[in-house]
């Protein structure tokens, strides 16, 4: 499933009442346009006084990534269902773009949790400031003299050569 | 042994799978334990601005100066200085590549000819 950022104003449908009723905006993660809208209502319906059945969409569009082309770090707070009870969680990720981070927490709980995504709500995004950032896993890349070495290489070979026993042993330094 | 080839801002690495197979590339940032960002220069080698892993990297000898996330400006600045292009043909690793490439690329004639030469050698050897 491919992540995209929506950004959703909705509203209820003005009436006599309230002929101006409150615009609100949501940011979401969905897979795709009418996906996202249905996400809105669930969550709108939960946090305000507004329901499909009588609200509507005045906006839903893609929200592109401003600059693709440095590494960010994204501080992702959730709230994800394990089998017993739902927890929440700040996680944070080494991406080059918010869709890209937002893969990476689903597929990060699917393997670490076991939480479908079905389980899994973000509450919210933030773009952390190198010094602001709190996992250690984070940490040891922030460094702009940052060296390793690609220690006991196990190399990728063709097809072909993939047999169940070789004459030799591998070599891993390279 | 110790390591000397680094995973480090600068460092030149062959590309050995996918689209941009065989073509050098400079690390421009380290984005996690199996991720770099790499760049050509584009101008140069061919590779674009782009995300790799290291399983599809092989690390060279070879290093430029440059910072954190250079520009193509920075960095064709850097490989003409460190003169990488001329110094990679002149390795024995990439004379092996470009005789591989040369062997792939034989045609029925060009196979003959090599048997010729083959056989002309043995013969003055001899």
């Amino acid at each position: 499933m491919v992540v995209k950022t929506y950004q959703i104003l909705g509203r209820m449908k003005p009436s006599e009442k309230d002929p101006n009723p409150k615009v609100y905006r949501m940011k979401l993660f969905a897979a795709n346009d009418v996906a996202a809208r249905s996400k809105f209502w669930y969550f709108i319906s939960k946090l305000r006084r507004v329901k499909k059945a009588h609200g509507q969409i005045l906006s839903c569009h893609e929200l592109i990534e401003k600059n693709r082309r440095i590494v960010k770090n994204y501080g992702v707070w959730l709230r994800y269902e394990s089998r017993t009870g739902t927890h929440n969680m700040y996680k944070e990720y080494r991406e080059c773009s918010l869709n890209a981070a937002i893969q990476a927490v689903y597929n990060d709980l699917a393997g670490r949790n076991r939480a479908a995504p079905r389980g899994i709500q973000i509450i919210r995004t933030a773009e952390v400031k190198a010094a602001s950032t709190k996992r250690p896993n984070v940490w040891q890349f922030l460094n702009s003299k940052i060296a390793f070495p690609l220690a006991h290489r196990v190399m990728r070979s063709e097809k072909r050569f993939k047999t169940t026993f070789k004459a030799q042993k591998p070599n891993t330094y390279y | 042994m110790p390591y000397s080839r680094l995973v480090e801002i600068g460092r030149v690495a062959l590309v050995t799978f996918g689209p941009d197979a065989g073509k050098l590339c400079t690390i421009i940032d380290v984005i996690d334990e199996n991720r770099v960002l790499v760049d050509g220069p584009v101008s140069i080698t061919g590779v674009q601005h782009q995300e790799i892993g290291f399983k599809r990297l092989a690390l060279t000898d070879f290093k430029v100066d440059v910072k954190r996330n250079a520009r193509q400006k920075a960095l064709l600045a850097a490989w003409e200085e460190a003169d990488v292009t001329a110094k990679w043909s002149a390795t024995a690793w990439a004379k092996k590549l470009e005789n591989k490439k040369k062997r792939a690329a034989m045609s029925d004639f060009d196979r003959f000819e090599v048997m010729i030469a083959k056989k002309k050698r043995t013969a003055a050897m001899k």
